[in-house]
């Protein structure tokens, strides 16, 4: 198999727009950041929530709670996988009860992760709402499930996958399209 | 990254670093749903566990239980007194007719050693050793070392004494199995009657002086005396069993440093363990309680996902 960039998405100046924009976007919806808590979605929603709540703290000059979820343990194809995933801890540290919750996550694809998202967050409570912010909508849904806070768009085939790179994971802040080509 | 298959879990022996790194590290994050306002996940919705108990047990059933319902998967409990066992089936025919009920796991107690190792080659199901005979009881190793890991940090050079009855312990042998694996060095300590004679060649000391091997170790794991032992002539006296080697809050304190305490349960308060110890901050007797029902979660979680293979 190789691999294909066919087109860079955004770059690193691009991506601090963006997430500024996602930022005043995420705060304008709320009326302000009362009760507003980010919970990022493992692996990469992670850094992006801790990234948004900076920008809306700025923003709202107060302290946005974040939370962390590993959806490991809701997935829908956890008996099919090849590979057992590995399960990591979900880190909530506020009470959800009551909470107006933005899930952060890097690509919005089937929508199964947000599901398996939205089934993990309420067990841990009942929140008045949850919404979803995603850095790239590329499409292809399995899922009645869209973003309330979508980075950019992007028109992809199945087969293509989007690489989003950030500067705490990846040392680089940058989203790319690859095709993988089967070779005879 | 490199993903460790599991198709049973037999026992610790020849288990690699990596496999139970793996398992411990899920039972962090399993640690974590027990904390929970609902402490149970999705996971193995769909998945059929039997628990097929051969030999008496009230905690480990207990926590083999709690660890498949938080997972979500249909449990069905069968005992050994109460079912067909009683009216002469084999064991064999019994788990065959379970199997033929279609389960997907069959966590098995048994008083014959190998009986899991049995029923691994003959049945499609995974299978879970929870303890045959003096041999091994895997899952309780595992909670043993995952308390240890949380405790210290890092396992490497930690020097862990097992007390008491090494002879008719499986938790023992899954102790140094799984402490060796993991780098950890191990003595034994009890009276000569009590330690085979065979389990020297396992890279272990072996002492009979209590205050040396106190002296020596960082964690002692004390083990169950089963009473019905004296009655084979291989101890004195529960009184003398006591003096020589009952954990005391004077000897410990004799042996200076801190040492964590470990006990599997039940506990013969007064015999191998005195109370004072026991509910001492040094104990993590209750800690490994806990740990058990994660660590039991861990294992049934990696034995259950993905594609089985067929050995």
């Amino acid at each position: 198999m190789t691999e294909k960039i066919k087109q860079y998405i955004i770059d690193a100046a691009g991506m601090e727009l963006t997430l500024a924009r996602l930022a005043a976007e995420i705060i304008e919806a709320n009326h302000g950041s009362k009760g507003m808590a980010l919970v990022g979605i493992r692996t990469r929603g992670v850094p992006l929530a801790v990234r948004l709540a900076e920008l809306i703290s700025g923003i709202a000059k107060k302290r946005i709670p974040v939370g962390i979820l590993d959806i490991t343990l809701y997935r829908d194809d956890y008996l099919m996988a090849r590979k057992t995933p590995k399960v990591r801890s979900t880190e909530i540290p506020f009470e959800i009860h009551g909470k107006n919750v933005v899930l952060i996550d890097d690509v919005l694809y089937t929508g199964r992760t947000a599901r398996a998202a939205l089934g993990a967050i309420l067990d841990y409570g009942r929140p008045d709402c949850i919404k979803l912010a995603v850095l790239i909508d590329r499409g292809h849904r399995e899922m009645p499930i869209q973003g309330d806070f979508v980075g950019r768009k992007i028109v992809t085939l199945p087969g293509d996958e989007v690489r989003v790179h950030l500067k705490e994971v990846d040392g680089l802040d940058e989203v790319v399209l690859v095709e993988t080509v089967k070779e005879d | 990254m490199n993903q460790v298959r599991f198709n049973h879990l037999l026992g610790l022996e020849g288990l690699s670093r990596a496999a139970i790194t793996e398992i411990l590290d899920s039972a962090e994050a399993f640690l974590e749903v027990l904390d929970r306002p609902i402490r149970q996940v999705p996971s193995l919705r769909g998945v059929s566990v039997a628990n097929l108990f051969f030999e008496p047990s009230t905690r480990t059933r207990i926590s083999f239980e709690l660890a498949e319902k938080r997972l979500s998967a249909e449990v069905t409990n069968f005992a050994a007194s109460g079912s067909s066992i009683s009216k002469g089936e084999t064991m064999l025919d019994t788990v065959q007719n379970i199997e033929a009920m279609k389960i997907d796991v069959v966590v098995i107690r048994h008083f014959a050693q190998g009986a899991p190792h049995f029923l691994a080659e003959r049945i499609s199901a995974a299978v879970i050793n929870a303890g045959d005979g003096s041999h091994e009881h895997p899952t309780q190793g595992l909670l043993d070392i995952m308390t240890m890991r949380r405790k210290v940090g890092n396992l490497e050079g930690l020097k862990v004494l097992i007390l008491g009855d090494i002879a008719h312990s499986r938790v023992a042998r899954s102790n140094i199995w799984g402490l060796l694996t993991m780098g950890a060095e191990v003595m034994l300590c009890g009276p000569g009657t009590l330690i085979p004679r065979e389990i020297e060649d396992m890279n272990v000391d072996v002492t009979n002086d209590l205050d040396e091997g106190l002296a020596w170790c960082d964690v002692v794991n004390v083990l169950r005396l089963q009473i019905e032992r004296q009655r084979e002539g291989l101890l004195p006296s529960l009184r003398e069993y006591q003096r020589s080697f009952g954990l005391s809050k004077s000897r410990l304190e004799k042996a200076g440093g801190e040492k964590i305490v470990m006990h599997p349960g039940p506990m013969n308060r007064g015999v191998e363990i005195d109370s004072d110890v026991a509910d001492s901050p040094a104990s993590v007797i209750l800690q490994q309680v806990t740990h058990g029902v994660a660590v039991r979660m861990a294992v049934l979680y990696l034995i259950s996902g993905g594609e089985r293979v067929i050995e």
